[in-house]
């Protein structure tokens, strides 16, 4: 990247810089948490439940504690006798450990660990230890959950609902009644996750001198994860210490829910005396990693026969598995701002069920709730269309938010900051040749194929506030006077100068791929007039050294929007003390100066310039040169944080996130009346995303969310059977699209830039994971509406749709 | 993900290793390409006494063409197949069904042998095997014997081979020119195995057809062999309304399972489309169309 000069005009944001991350990834010299070095490090195997259900009666773990190599063996009675049950974010009384410890709730829950001298050697003692189960009946439907006669998992809880909520916004009942047109449907979303190309890793080391414990793991916070795994562990906060190694292999929200094995860990760690590592293996990971939920939902929707929507109703039951794990159920209260979508109807009811069932936990993956969300969404502005014979584009355009009405507040508390829907709706349009696909439809129908044009639209939420997941608690609760609120989207940088002049920027979290170390030098090259190439950007993250909040961290598409503003400003801040410095040097107020190419200059052209290296030079060798007052050193800490982002109010409503984005998407499939199989024609995305930092980046982005939503939409789901077993516990079972399924994408952006941020960004790491699966099912169900085949329940397979074409044939015939 | 315990040896001859799986008396796996046998290790699904591995035994990879059979030995990788010139202008059908076999890493490893001496119902190789009416070659302390495809495949993952044999060698005989060919199957990714395969071959004697070969990939327990359909194409020639019929019985013949990929009724579903397909492009390939 060295060899692109920029003058005072030119900008580095903005440009498709390659990634400096990337040659080191390629080459293979990238450093993964299981190649850091260790001595004496010794590796754990866990021991899971091959019960979806099961009081566990006792654990005899003598012949592994006698086998080859065995230093420990960790069972559920250390791990209620030595730690306490992770906070969960509902009211009901669920006690959830690191190990089970009554009973097992999933197929895959870790029952026991050992810890020997390799993994080998701790795989074959795992192959020791009994364990007298008492199977127990297993639910794994959600609704199904909620019936009187069903297993219950958590008897404290007495049922399977974690967490039940009303939550009406503007007058519902009115518009239902007011309502020239009634759609009514329920749709299922499936469980799926985004099984990034490096599993989860620990390493935990106990030092009892200082009480420390070090915990390496490729972690996307600190996030909620250190106070969770502390306050589990019943530890001070100062003396858990989180470093993340230099790259990590991938997240999409599932590293979010790594943390119960670092707690389990650091268990086996304390109790052994050595230091224990563990990775966890694919097979663990699709058994017993995360996911998204799977969700049954019931909606309704009120319109006026022009296609006005007068008012929604949500019913969902969404499935989180066996536990609520943190930070569920944000699968339910997530998008809670974005819940009305791009469109400006004010009446909504939505009745969320959080129920508990014998399949494995969830949590964020990428699109959190989204997917679910707009699947629903726009499946009804389908049929909405359908009902009314309209097309499906007018329906859209006819209830957009408009665009002089931003920033914009939605009936549940989201603030949108910028957009305009209609000019990102009408040039995905435009770029698909709208009109041209419906007349090409038209002659494919008139020859027998089935020929199918979708379309989706979405808000795209992006840095969530630490807040929305407290509505899973009733306004009642939080109004307790010994009820701690909760709000917040921060993040910190700083940026420093070394004596030669060169500069280093060190974030208050770390990526998993997303290219942060190029992005910062971008934004810090332009911001001190430099070139990227003197910027050495340091992302892994240290929770002993770096400045961090509770909510930092790489998750939510976070980094784009609020990484990015405190990079800027700890840039500014930097840049005003060269000024002073420069100013005072010349005994001239600061006002005079300007700060041009890298060098602090009169305002007047007249006069010596002071370049960043002069300066650095003289403030590192020679402080009394400094003003009065002025700290030595050149560095400068900014932390950033949304001051929108609120605590729920007591009508529920919550800016739940800080930065919201826009995407439009046309969609054009063929299905092959004999196979079912699915073709993608045509695939056209817009996004506005704010400012774009790196358009290369920002491209990549958007391949890997559609593809992630393609797999939930066409192949991915971890399937479960009756008595709850996983029947897709391999990736010959598991099916993720690879590149050979990848469809040719084509991508156009929009810019509004967010009034919120620094530079105007947004996020853009989840993107088309939100609106894929939508579109994919409306370009379906109208490629077979001359069957009248309509796609409610995903992922759209073969089977499942060849069934339903025959059954609608049989119906025909 | 990691193996229980074994012995390994690295026998590089024929002789060595059936005496090292002669010890064990039957508690030794024999490893080739590794591609379906490492799983099943790691998962610990498998916990063989030892691995025999075979991959040091040059001796058993060639191909060679004799007296219009083409012999392959059976350590012969599958990527060495799909790139044969002899392979592709004598036994084009089996270029065509390797190139359909997971994918290139696979095929780098995976061997012609280890391919049908796993079995796998839905796989190309066994489909092929028996579609050409070849053989296989296996050599015990007792010498060798020399199977056909139905006296090969037993069942899912399982075949007559015993304990203490190696299957050394695949004889293929090589179809008269003019024939027609052809492989075609559904499956949900590229690379997937099969929700269903066809492997046609159709030898002609002017403008009659003198044999037909279907066979079935993933529709029973072992490649099925749809002599019924073979009979109507034998008897009424080779028109679309005798396709068209061929497909059909195909499709009551097979007898597939249901598994989460696919319901028996549309594996049963796909053989008929699929019979079609095939049937169709093996007769345009007839006297050496495309």
């Amino acid at each position: 990247m060295g060899t692109v000069v920029v003058g005072t005009s030119g900008r580095w944001v903005g440009r498709p810089l390659k990634r400096v991350e990337d040659p080191r990834l390629l080459t293979g010299t990238g450093t993964f948490v299981d190649d850091l070095p260790f001595q004496n490090v010794h590796h754990a195997g866990i021991l899971r439940s091959p019960h979806a259900h099961a009081r566990i009666l006792g654990i005899d773990a003598s012949a592994a504690l006698k086998a080859l190599g065995v230093v420990g063996v960790i069972t559920g009675a250390d791990a209620e006798a030595l730690t306490r049950p992770f906070s969960v974010g509902v009211s009901a009384p669920i006690k959830y450990y690191c190990l089970a410890v009554d009973k097992a709730r999933f197929v895959g829950e870790p029952v026991a660990l050992v810890v020997a001298r390799n993994r080998y050697l701790a795989e074959d003692a795992l192959d020791l230890i009994r364990v007298q189960y008492e199977p127990l009946p297993a639910v794994v439907d959600p609704e199904r959950a909620l019936e009187p006669d069903a297993p219950v998992l958590h008897e404290a809880v007495g049922s399977n609902l974690a967490c039940h909520r009303r939550l009406v916004y503007g007058d519902p009942e009115r518009a239902f009644k007011e309502a020239e047109v009634v759609i009514r449907e329920r749709f299922r979303f499936p469980k799926f996750g985004s099984t990034p190309i490096e599993t989860y890793g620990v390493v935990a080391r106990h030092d009892p001198v200082s009480g420390v414990l070090t915990v390496w793991s490729n972690f996307m916070g600190p996030f909620i994860m250190h106070p969770l795994v502390a306050r589990a562990l019943g530890l001070p906060e100062n003396r858990l210490r989180f470093i993340i190694p230099p790259d990590i292999g991938g997240s999409f929200g599932i590293k979010t829910s790594i943390f119960p094995y670092i707690a389990l860990i650091c268990l086996a760690a304390m109790k052994t005396g050595v230091p224990v590592k563990w990775i966890e293996d694919r097979r663990e990971h699709l058994l017993a990693s995360s996911s998204g939920t799977d969700r049954v939902t019931y909606r309704e929707l009120a319109a006026r026969k022009d296609g006005t929507i007068l008012g929604m109703r949500y019913r969902w039951y969404d499935n989180v598995g066996g536990y609520v794990r943190s930070p569920e159920p944000g699968c339910t209260f997530r998008p809670i701002g974005n819940w009305v979508g791009p469109y400006r109807f004010q009446d909504l009811d939505v009745e969320a069920s959080v129920v508990m069932t014998n399949k494995s936990l969830t949590g964020p993956n990428r699109g959190y709730a989204c997917g679910h969300l707009y699947f629903e969404t726009e499946r009804m502005m389908d049929l909405l269309a359908e009902r009314l014979g309209l097309d499906p584009a007018e329906v859209r355009r006819r209830n957009f938010i408009p665009p002089h009405e931003f920033p914009y507040r939605t009936p549940t508390g989201g603030l949108y900051d910028s957009g305009d829907y209609p000019a990102a709706f009408e040039k995905a349009l435009t770029l698909a040749r709208y009109d041209e696909l419906r007349r090409e439809q038209a002659r494919a129908r008139a020859e027998g194929r089935l020929f199918g044009i979708g379309l989706a639209v979405a808000v795209d939420p992006s840095v969530s506030n630490m807040g929305y997941d407290t509505v899973a608690l009733d306004p009642q609760f939080r109004s307790k006077p010994e009820y701690l609120p909760k709000s917040g989207a921060t993040e910190s940088a700083t940026v420093k100068v070394d004596p030669l002049g060169k500069v280093i920027a060190i974030l208050g979290t770390a990526p998993q791929g997303q290219g942060h170390q190029t992005i910062v030098a971008q934004i810090v090259a332009d911001e001190l007039g430099i070139s990227p190439d003197d910027v050495t950007v340091v992302d892994e993250m240290d929770t002993f050294t770096r400045i961090w909040g509770i909510s930092s961290g790489t998750y939510s598409s976070r980094f784009g929007s609020v990484g990015s503003s405190a990079v800027a400003l700890a840039a500014r801040k930097l840049k005003a003390r060269l000024i002073a410095y420069a100013a005072h040097l010349m005994d001239l107020p600061a006002e005079t100066f300007v700060f041009r190419d890298g060098q602090v200059s009169p305002a007047s052209g007249k006069g010596p310039s002071y370049s960043i290296k002069d300066l650095a030079g003289r403030a590192h060798w020679h402080t009394e040169s400094l003003p009065e007052g002025m700290e030595p050193g050149l560095q400068a800490t900014a932390v950033f944080g949304f001051p929108q982002a609120n605590a729920p109010d007591l009508q529920d409503r919550v800016n739940s996130s800080n930065t919201y984005g826009f995407i439009a998407e046309v969609m054009a499939v063929e299905v092959d009346p004999d196979t079912a199989a699915i073709r993608i024609l045509r695939y056209v995305t817009v996004h506005d995303a704010g400012t774009i930092i790196n358009p290369m980046i920002a491209e990549g982005q958007i391949y890997g969310g559609a593809l992630h939503g393609l797999g939930g939409a066409l192949y991915e789901e971890l399937m479960y059977d009756e008595e709850g077993q996983l029947l897709t516990g391999t990736f010959m079972d598991y099916l993720v699209p690879t590149a050979s399924e990848a469809p040719t994408i084509e991508i156009a952006h929009v810019v509004s830039p967010s009034p919120f941020t620094t530079l105007g960004a947004k996020g853009l790491g989840e993107s088309s994971s939100m609106t894929v699966p939508a579109v994919v099912a409306n370009a379906v169900s109208d490629a077979l509406a001359p069957l009248g085949v309509r796609i409610n329940e995903l992922p759209v397979t073969p089977t499942r749709l060849w069934a339903l074409m025959e059954n609608a044939r049989g119906a025909k015939r | 993900m990691k193996p229980a315990p074994f012995e390994y040896h690295v026998p590089t001859t024929v002789e060595e290793a059936l005496a090292h799986l002669r010890h064990y008396g039957g508690e030794a796996k024999v490893l080739a390409g590794g591609q379906s046998l490492m799983p099943l290790l790691n998962f610990r699904l498998s916990r063989p006494a030892a691995l025999v591995d075979i991959n040091r035994i040059g001796a058993l990879s060639y191909i060679e063409e004799e007296n219009g059979t083409l012999r392959l030995g059976a350590l012969t990788r599958q990527r060495a197949i799909e790139r044969s010139d002899v392979v592709r202008s004598r036994l084009p059908l089996l270029t065509e069904a390797t190139a359909l076999v997971g994918h290139l890493p696979i095929r780098t490893r995976g061997t012609i042998g280890g391919s049908l001496a796993h079995a796998d119902p839905s796989a190309e190789y066994p489909a092929v095997l028996t579609a050409l009416e070849g053989q296989v070659v296996a050599r015990g302390a007792g010498g060798e014997r020399i199977l056909r495809p139905e006296e090969f495949f037993r069942t899912y993952l399982t075949t007559t081979l015993g304990p203490d044999e190696i299957l050394t060698e695949v004889r293929l005989p090589i179809p008269p020119p003019g024939s027609g060919w052809a492989f075609e199957e559904f499956s949900r990714r590229h690379g997937d195995f099969a929700l269903v395969g066809i492997a046609v071959l159709l030898l002609v004697e002017g403008t009659r057809c003198a044999k037909a070969r279907l066979v079935a990939a993933g529709a029973g327990p072992v490649p099925a062999r749809l002599r019924g359909a073979e009979e109507i194409l034998e008897r009424d020639g080779l028109t679309e309304q005798s396709f068209e019929a061929a497909a059909a019985r195909a499709a009551e013949l097979v007898e597939p399972d249901s598994d989460i990929h696919a319901s028996a009724a549309f594996r049963r579903h796909l053989t008929r489309v699929f019979t079609l397909r095939a049937l169709r492009k093996a007769a345009r390939r007839i006297h050496g169309g495309h």
